[in-house]
């Protein structure tokens, strides 16, 4: 057991909070998905499905701030555009579901899904092929967003194309994928997207179980995905992209190949993106062109701003934090949503550089700088 | 099939007669009241004779009787034998005289009979209009309404075309009668076939589609000479009409280019000059655009005049604005490009909500001034729409000034002095602080002007910079940061490229194409098409 502790507290100071983060998301998710399945509806301590789905929503935007605070707040490249990642993971996973509809549909075409029926199109497209197999569906979700942070990261990172420069082309990245997937002609439903999906591996999706195995499934991958990818920072290989991140061109003089550092931790925070995009349709039972939107993408970042850059911890606690209140504000105020937003990019830029992990330390300096002049006089 | 037939003959006479009737005018007019007593008792099938000789008799007076009876508003006073116009306005109907305009409000509904007209009268009405404006004074008047006649000759048009080909002094006119008389020569197959082949070689330097219609029926002609000349016109007007097709498609792309243009340039000075990423910048160019809706709403009888009044208003909220947010926030964030980004992005959320709860989310309906809508018809294919043309100039305009502003006046000097080496500029003593303030004003003040010229091609709404935003951006990194030239030509050549990508992949693969391209264009050149050199490189 204390070598369990040991290893998990390995990162020095930055994974202390490793362990208690996993036992306090598990533990929770374990207690809510008991209160749903086994307490009656009318018992206090029951928890809704509905929490439960949108519970399963935030953790699948955590795992998603964790993918753009890897890259963003350890590495210091800016993407505008990791709703690409996550959307194209989304996709995989929608055509699975959709491909599972089989006859059911509303024209009851056995291999063509609705839209497609609906467009006139005789066979399947070449790219829909074993997609009703969900090995090859969850492969594709996290090789095609890893494949175009590849080829993305290894174009804009050997020609050295950094700071603004690069966030103004991941934004352009993913605009020009929300183009593309509005055209019905992609073969991916348009406007509409995918959706009416009826079962996944055989489970009802409606069905609580259904969901909170979801749910579950979701929280899991976050603890794991967190802990590798704090041993992965903590690492030496995490040490050479801080130093990245603080100075590029003197790691570079030293002798480190930064454009290959980077353009890996790109791929890993884009495969990281899918798999939070593969997770997220299932729950919520849509995915369309929306989610490409250059605003998802830029809102991500402000998750991890308000959390605190460089901490994963901050990163998930700032998306569970946002994301709560933008339920709320939606659901009493829908207008002042997108006030409250804005002011908080904007304050939080200006007087919380380090978010809401940063607070903390920022009280306590404001304190000691304080007694030191009390001492002092 | 026209032959030269007894009635061909009347008609000639009558439209002799017409002419001849043109200088004794008070006789007609009093003449012409028995010709519409009888319209009004007859049966539809006994109108023409009688319009027949109403228009031989009479000039462009007659013109409103013609129209009134055309739009199946003219009515027949039994009591009085008189005819009489029914007009509505505002829902009410009245009647009144279709020569005088003398409201006549004695009259009930059941007082008059309406003349009926069908088909074959509306398509006869609409020749005999028009072969009496041949006849008007204004030359513009007279070369619509040959055009109009171009598609539906008759031989009593082609009778008064005749007539008047040799008189007519103006030479657009003349061309036109000419070519009206050139299809009439090629289409009379009892004519010698020369003569018909000359006039369709005098056919094929027009672009007319009736012409173009009139060539393919030729190509089914009997005589294979005349369809050999047909198929050589057609395609030397094919050829013609595709150079001006092209033309057309190099204006759109030009168009689509100066509003680029307009939209970036503001940018190229707060992100190219200044280094300062803004990505409230589409937001200014709204203000602008709901600037000019507001001016228009405060002077709504002088629509044709409120553009000058909002070109200032505009540059001045937009400007305003401008300073306000780089006192605020931007200031703070000097050297920190990333967070500026995203408390700029801030900013615009909270600008676009703003404007949502003020003028609400839906599009304002901003009306583009009398001088500037319509278009400059330069030939039957190409015509060049005028608030496009306005825009275009205007743009290249903004970006003159500003050059003047930034390479001649001391503010300019004094921007370029902060952005090359801004230590050196302050112990210089240059206030940078102001400067930092005036140039952001400069830029934001230029998008609001943006805004100005963009509200009269695109819907103004809440969303309206947003659509904007990337492009622009893509603009300025294209052309090479801090290079106002640069921006001059991406603007142009994206523009261009998109418009003609267009047709082959339609619009949304041509916006992704491009976007495509410029990705891949700044992975090999990241300083884009004009870099910096010397010192103003880092």
């Amino acid at each position: 057991m204390t070598r369990l502790t040991a290893w998990f507290s390995e990162g020095r100071s930055t994974g202390k909070h490793t362990l208690p983060f996993v036992v306090i998301l598990l533990g929770v998710t374990i207690l809510a998905s008991a209160a749903n399945l086994l307490l009656p509806a009318d018992s206090v301590f029951y928890v809704s499905t509905y929490t439960i789905t949108l519970l399963g929503k935030y953790l699948c935007y955590a795992m998603l701030a964790l993918a753009v605070d890897i890259i963003w707040g350890y590495c210091g490249i800016l993407s505008l555009g990791h709703g690409a990642f996550f959307a194209l993971g989304g996709y995989a996973m929608g055509m699975y579901l959709m491909r599972q509809i089989g006859d059911r549909g509303v024209y009851g075409n056995p291999l063509l899904p609705d839209f497609m029926v609906f467009l006139d199109w005789k066979e399947l497209p070449w790219f829909w092929l074993g997609m009703d197999q969900f090995w090859f569906a969850m492969l594709m979700a996290v090789f095609i967003p890893g494949l175009l942070a590849f080829v993305f990261g290894w174009l804009a990172f050997r020609s050295r194309v950094t700071g603004v420069y690069l966030s103004i082309m991941t934004q352009a990245l993913t605009y020009a994928l929300l183009l593309a997937f509005f055209r019905n002609e992609m073969g991916f439903g348009g406007n509409n997207g995918l959706t009416d999906f009826k079962e996944i591996l055989g489970f009802n999706l409606q069905a609580d179980s259904t969901r909170v195995a979801l749910f579950l499934i979701t929280a899991i991958l976050l603890a794991v995905i967190f802990v590798i990818s704090q041993k992965i920072l903590s690492s030496r290989l995490g040490k050479v992209v801080l130093a990245i991140r603080d100075s590029e061109s003197r790691s570079r003089f030293i002798g480190y190949r930064t454009d290959r550092y980077k353009v890996w931790l790109f791929v890993y925070s884009a495969v990281i993106a899918g798999i939070a995009g593969a997770l997220y349709v299932p729950q919520v039972g849509i995915i369309n062109p929306g989610e490409f939107s250059p605003i998802n993408s830029i809102e991500m970042v402000i998750w991890v701003a308000v959390g605190g850059r460089g901490t994963l911890i901050g990163a998930v606690i700032g998306a569970l934090l946002v994301n709560y209140a933008k339920t709320r504000f939606t659901a009493i105020m829908p207008d002042a949503w997108l006030f409250a937003l804005g002011a908080m990019f904007v304050l939080v830029t200006l007087y919380l550089p380090k978010g809401l992990m940063g607070l903390y330390g920022q009280l306590k300096a404001k304190r000691n700088s304080v007694t030191k002049k009390e001492s002092q006089a | 099939m026209r032959r030269i037939t007894f009635r061909h003959c009347i008609a000639l006479c009558c439209c002799l007669f017409g002419l001849f009737s043109l200088s004794t005018h008070a006789a007609e007019s009093v003449s012409l009241d028995p010709l519409l007593a009888e319209l009004g008792e007859a049966k539809i099938k006994d109108i023409e004779p009688i319009l027949v000789r109403i228009e031989a008799v009479s000039d462009e007076t007659v013109l409103p009787l013609l129209r009134t009876l055309l739009n199946g508003n003219l009515y027949y006073i039994k009591a009085e034998k008189k005819v009489i116009g029914e007009f509505e306005t505002n829902g009410e109907t009245y009647y009144k005289d279709v020569f005088t305009d003398e409201i006549n409000a004695g009259i009930d509904k059941r007082d008059v009979d309406k003349i009926r007209v069908n088909n074959n009268l509306r398509g006869y009405l609409r020749n005999a209009i028009a072969r009496i404006q041949l006849t008007s004074k204004s030359p513009s008047v007279r070369e619509n309404a040959v055009r109009e006649l171009l598609s539906k000759l008759d031989d009593s048009t082609v009778a008064a075309l005749e007539r008047l080909y040799p008189y007519e002094s103006n030479k657009k006119v003349k061309e036109a009668m000419g070519l009206a008389l050139a299809m009439n020569t090629a289409s009379q197959t009892e004519l010698a076939p020369s003569n018909r082949i000359a006039a369709i070689e005098k056919l094929s330097s027009s672009l007319e589609n009736d012409v173009r219609n009139l060539l393919t029926t030729l190509t089914r002609d009997d005589n294979t000479a005349v369809v050999t000349a047909a198929n050589i016109a057609l395609e030397k007007i094919a050829q013609r009409a595709n150079r001006f097709a092209f033309v057309d498609q190099l204006f759109f792309g030009l168009s689509l280019g100066s509003v680029l243009l307009l939209a970036s340039i503001g940018l190229a000075i707060t992100f190219g000059v200044m280094g300062v990423i803004n990505m409230a910048h589409g937001e200014m160019i709204m203000l602008g655009a709901y600037t000019t809706y507001v001016v228009q709403l405060m002077m709504p009888n002088y629509i044709d005049y409120s553009i000058w009044v909002a070109i200032p208003a505009a540059f001045l909220v937009s400007g305003l604005m401008g300073v306000l947010i780089e006192r605020l926030v931007i200031c703070r964030l000097h050297g920190r490009p990333l967070e500026t980004l995203l408390a700029t992005f801030g900013i615009s959320l909270i600008l676009q909500q703003l404007v949502r709860t003020i003028f609400s989310p839906l599009n304002r309906q901003v009306s583009t001034p009398s001088w500037m809508s319509g278009s400059w018809e330069i030939n039957p294919v190409l015509s060049l729409t005028l608030n496009r043309l306005y825009i275009l100039a205007f743009a290249l305009l903004v970006f003159i000034v500003l050059v003047i502003v930034l390479k001649k006046t001391s503010l300019g000097l004094n921007v370029r002095a902060v952005s090359q080496n801004r230590n050196m500029a302050k112990a210089m003593g240059v206030k940078t602080n102001w400067v930092d303030a005036m140039t952001f004003g400069l830029g934001s003040g230029i998008a609001g002007i943006a805004g100005v010229a963009l509200s009269q091609l695109t819907n103004v709404g809440p969303n309206l910079g947003q659509s904007y935003i990337i492009d622009s951006f893509m603009v300025v990194v294209f052309g090479g940061v801090g290079n106002l030239l640069g921006t001059l030509v991406a603007a142009f050549t994206l523009g261009i490229a998109t418009k003609f990508l267009e047709p082959t992949t339609g619009a949304v693969l041509a916006a992704i194409l491009v976007l495509v391209f410029i990705i891949l264009f700044i992975q090999k050149r990241p300083k884009g098409l004009f870099p910096q050199k010397g010192r103003a490189a880092e």
